[in-house]
């Protein structure tokens, strides 16, 4: 029996390396210099061309919603962990569990309804989106952090007539850093794969570079979705470019953000 | 006059595409009328440049920017166009979404344009926030019926029944006899069909269904009030998203059949048939048979009309044209004129492109009732440009 | 000067600072009560506003009316008879059911295999890393996950529907469930990428429940002579039921609200449900996608709000039940 779980692991590890493997290959083919620079080309079956509008759409929709997410996420996770009492604390640890869950094509239909009808498609509803999808991310994160710092640390603290809010930011949340910034890490990493809710609220923008968050803009991933299911093979092989890259991006904060939480000076996972 | 002049420069367009192509078997003349001979178009791309003059200098104080989303059966040539236009100041982002998407965007006025293959309902322009909407015809193409059988190429006859009873889940083996009788000559092997539809809103459905409605009494005995429009309720079949999707599933399905832009199923490598048009003869999609079908097209006042099942005999029967949808009084100085200035560009030196990749340049009477439309469109109550009109 | 006056403002000065931190304090502690507030809200509005939006359908065609027709035919909203809802959603339900069905039959087995692996049989030094590489199928973005599906999965699954179409077909009563043919986009192709995606959560926490298992009685078994995986199944498996159970439930959250993989992989084929697992099909998240941007007929946009506002509610179920089944575990244990 052990065996089978043996072969189990091995099986799901080849799994794991057929599905990165053959992303790799199909990719590397058409991923090149121009690629990351160039935007597609006017007649989408034509080859060559890249998907830089995409990976500046994405670095700035993302970019924006952290810059959102990342106060209101951890102002959201020191309440829980030092002001709020126990009924509210455990409301609010429910609420936000509660959101961690929330399909993300709901918090797309939800931007839609309150921002899209009024404001029409822009880099800013695509970036309050993905902001509400990666609050909870963050707050669960630093909250984890937060509860792993030493006790007494705290009561040194305030010992010496520190603050409550002067003990958080200069000695909490120093000591919590790293599991911060892991936690803020694997929220970009997630935020960065989206493409449901930018559909709804970014809408894409398909051939120019568009830096201004006011307009319609494209992200990687849309970009990948929108050459995957199409039936040109030189669109699918920039998809298929996007796709590394997107990987490659992802899978690199993922595995900084780790080695970063091993450095941490509380509780290291 | 003017039907007779048409009917020179349709004759004359005729007889340059028959003296120009290379290793067709038959012309494109007339002369077969009535008999089921299969009308061949070449396969060498035809460069149709029209070289309309611009009539007009573009109005100074235009926005850089413009929005428009919809049709994605117009999707590859407003990609060209947008990126030849944006060397002149405007970047025009178009978003291929469907033609429903079109709407529904410029009805919220969350877009400066929509695209769309099929007029907008009477409904629709009633639900325009923003007062009375324009459509000004921009291009013409061809909707194929493409095809992945084991062994069968381009060129299989296809009736609008048998379409019909094919998309009604009525006929589901590709070597059903009815199809046999339409092609006694091809070798049609046992594979299930996989019929393959939009699952967005879209403007060539509306074209295809026109076309079955109108060819099909099977089709319409079935779906009824329902059998025509952006969107139908599909008894059968897969779904794809966008012509692009479609393309994609009839590519990597087996057996399966579709209907596409025809640009879209030469760059996707699709095989597509020979559809039966209304004169009885079996018509192959091209620029030639596209423009055949617009020819034999009346456009009333407000432009809403479909090119579908047109009587002439080189006319392919499912063929559509895309319109721009733009509010008539405009509100936004800048956009406005941006508006005025891409649409006057597209349908002048614009129209020397889509021959490029097998979309029909309007003729010439089409090309300036569009500018006509143009013409009507007003900031804040004035008329913004007075380009000049001729129909000779 | 005096002691004392200097005393005095020594005292003054040091209770402006006093007040000052105080201040600061007060203002600190209203700015991070504020950020919970405000990410409270935002739930609640994405709550409140899904039920806003859902409610001119609702009121117009009725709650049942909804979850009564498998027939979702916008095309026939303008011409429908009054009481006739053209848009019913009982096929996206069944959608999304089935494929979550199929992902958890097959992700709940695997990741118990695996969670057991790692916590107890894989050497010690390895044991972190499989986790990790576990974990990074969580990483793979989901339309990566479509993209790879319909290129690299559905050729290599063609002779696997064939062969269950072939085997499993003809039995009585079941057999209508494995019926042909398979064109690659289907239930049964979704749910097998489904089920890599829920795998990493379920594992994930079930690895946490196993850790649980008190060592004692692990050893225990083992000196009485009880092989490693009689140990396993008696020491760990057996007082873990709960945990895998919520872990299950959390999966099946997840499973519910994935959206883009699914879209490239079901069919979309949106008007009746399809009997078979290799048929096409559409679920909740699907049919909201694909609609959103063009929902242009009467009620169409609020219906799929509708779909939306059912979404939230299974999700929102499902996850509670999870955390609540899961919560209760560790309660126990510590």
């Amino acid at each position: 029996m052990t065996v089978l779980m043996t072969v189990l692991m091995i099986a799901i590890g080849g799994l794991l390396a057929w599905i990165l493997l053959y992303v790799a290959l199909k990719g590397i083919h058409a991923l090149n210099w121009g690629f990351l620079t160039d935007t597609p080309p006017g007649n989408p079956s034509d080859a060559g061309g890249g998907f830089y509008n995409g990976i500046i759409g994405s670095l700035i929709i993302v970019g924006l919603a952290t810059l959102a997410a990342v106060p209101l996420g951890i102002g959201c996770a020191i309440c829980l962990n030092q002001y709020a009492g126990g009924r509210i604390a455990s409301m609010l640890r429910l609420v936000v569990d509660v959101m961690l869950g929330i399909p993300t094509i709901v918090t797309g239909a939800f931007v839609y309804a309150i921002w899209v009808i009024y404001f029409g498609f822009s880099g800013y509803a695509g970036a309050l989106a993905l902001g509400l999808v990666m609050v909870p991310l963050i707050v669960r994160a630093t909250e984890e952090m937060l509860r792993l710092v030493p006790r007494d640390v705290q009561e040194a603290s305030y010992a010496l007539g520190v603050t409550q809010s002067r003990t958080i930011v200069s000695v909490l949340l120093p000591t919590a850093r790293a599991g911060i910034i892991t936690g803020v890490m694997l929220a970009v990493a997630r935020a960065m794969g989206e493409t449901a809710p930018l559909l709804l609220t970014a809408l894409g923008n398909d051939l120019f570079v568009e830096t201004n968050p006011g307009n319609r803009m494209s992200t990687l991933s849309m970009q990948i979705f929108t050459g995957a299911t199409g039936g040109f093979t030189n669109a699918q092989d920039r998809a298929w470019a996007g796709a590394l890259t997107l990987i490659v991006i992802v899978l690199a904060l993922t595995i900084v953000a780790r080695l970063v939480s091993r450095s941490s000076a509380v509780g290291g996972r | 006059m003017i039907l007779r002049k048409t009917v020179l420069a349709a004759g004359a367009l005729v007889a340059l595409l028959a003296s120009a192509s290379v290793g067709s078997a038959k012309p494109a003349a007339p002369a077969n009328s009535g008999a089921a001979a299969p009308v061949q178009c070449s396969t060498k791309l035809l460069v149709l440049r029209p070289h309309y003059p611009d009539p007009v200098k573009p109005l100074a104080g235009a926005a850089g920017a413009l929005s428009g989303a919809g049709s994605t059966f117009v999707a590859p040539i407003m990609s060209m166009w947008a990126q030849a236009y944006s060397k002149k100041g405007t970047n025009v982002a178009y978003q291929g979404i469907g033609s429903g998407g079109g709407v529904s965007q410029i009805d919220a006025q969350t877009v400066d344009f929509g695209a769309s293959d099929t007029p907008m309902l009477d409904t629709e322009l009633a639900a325009a926030k923003g007062g009375p909407i324009l459509h000004i015809p921009l291009v013409l193409g061809a909707v194929t019926v493409s095809y992945h059988v084991k062994g069968v190429a381009s060129g299989l006859n296809l009736d609008g029944e048998t379409i019909g009873k094919i998309y009604l889940g009525q006929i589901t083996n590709w070597n059903d006899p009815a199809i046999k009788k339409l092609n006694p000559k091809a070798t049609l092997p046992d594979e299930a069909i996989a019929v393959v539809h939009r699952s967005d809103s879209s403007g060539t459905t509306g074209v295809f269904t026109d076309f079955l409605t109108k060819a099909s009494p099977a089709w319409v005995a079935k779906l009824g009030a329902g059998s025509y429009g952006k969107v139908v309720a599909w008894p059968v079949g897969l779904g794809g998203s966008g012509s692009n999707g479609v393309t994609a599933l009839v590519g990597q399905t087996k057996g399966a059949i579709g209907y596409l832009e025809l640009q879209y199923a030469i760059a996707g490598k699709l095989t597509y048939g020979n559809v039966k048009n209304k004169k009885g003869i079996y018509v192959t999609p091209c620029i030639a048979t596209a423009t055949a079908a617009a020819l034999k097209t009346s456009f009333p006042a407000d432009m809403r009309a479909s090119l579908v099942w047109k009587g002439a005999p080189n006319a392919y029967p499912i063929t559509a044209t895309t319109f721009a949808l733009v509010y008539q009084k405009q509100t936004d100085a800048a956009k406005a004129k941006a508006l005025v200035n891409f649409l006057t560009w597209a349908l002048t030196t614009g129209q020397n492109f889509p021959a490029t990749i097998n979309f029909a340049p309007m003729g010439k009477i089409l090309q300036q009732r569009a500018l006509a439309q143009i013409n009507k469109i007003t900031l804040d109550g004035k008329p913004l440009v007075k380009i000049p009109i001729s129909y000779e | 000067m005096s002691t004392a006056s200097h005393g005095a403002d020594v005292r003054g000065a040091r209770a402006l600072r006093t007040q000052r931190l105080r201040l600061a304090d007060t203002a600190f502690r209203y700015l991070v009560a504020g950020s919970a507030a405000i990410i409270t809200l935002a739930f609640f509005a994405t709550a409140f506003f899904l039920v806003v939006k859902a409610v001119p359908a609702l009121s117009h065609y009725g709650l049942f009316s909804f979850i009564d027709s498998t027939r979702w035919a916008p095309s026939e909203a303008a011409i429908a008879k009054p009481g006739v809802n053209p848009y019913g959603v009982l096929q996206f339900v069944y959608g999304t059911v089935l494929t979550s069905i199929i992902a958890m039959l097959l992700a709940v087995p695997v990741a118990v295999g695996l969670a057991l692996y790692i916590t107890d049989v894989a050497p010690v030094r390895l044991r972190k890393p499989l986790a990790y590489l576990v974990d990074l199928f969580a990483a793979v973005p989901s339309v990566v996950y479509g993209f790879w599906g319909i290129f690299a999965l559905l050729p290599e699954l063609h002779p696997i529907a064939d062969f269950l179409i072939r085997v499993l077909h003809p039995i009585p009563v079941i057999g209508a469930v494995f019926a042909g043919p398979f064109f690659g986009p289907s239930y049964f192709a979704a749910g097998i990428v489904l089920s890599i995606m829920i795998l990493p959560i379920i594992t994930a926490i079930c690895r946490e429940v196993f850790a649980t298992a008190p060592v004692a009685e692990k050893e225990a078994a083992l000196a009485l002579g009880a092989t490693r995986w009689e140990m396993l199944r008696i020491s760990v498996l057996k007082r873990s039921t709960a945990g895998i159970f919520g872990a299950s439930l959390l999966g099946l959250g997840r499973a519910f609200g994935e959206t883009i993989a699914v879209t490239m992989l079901i069919g979309n084929s949106v008007l009746a449900i399809s009997t078979t697992i290799f048929g096409q099909g559409a679920t909740m998240p699907s049919i909201i996608v694909n609609e959103f941007t063009e929902a242009t007929e009467p009620y169409h946009l609020s219906s799929l709000f509708v779909v939306g506002m059912f979404l939230l509610l299974i999700t929102l179920i499902v996850n509670v039940l999870g955390k609540l089944v899961v919560s209760r575990i560790s309660e126990t244990i510590a």
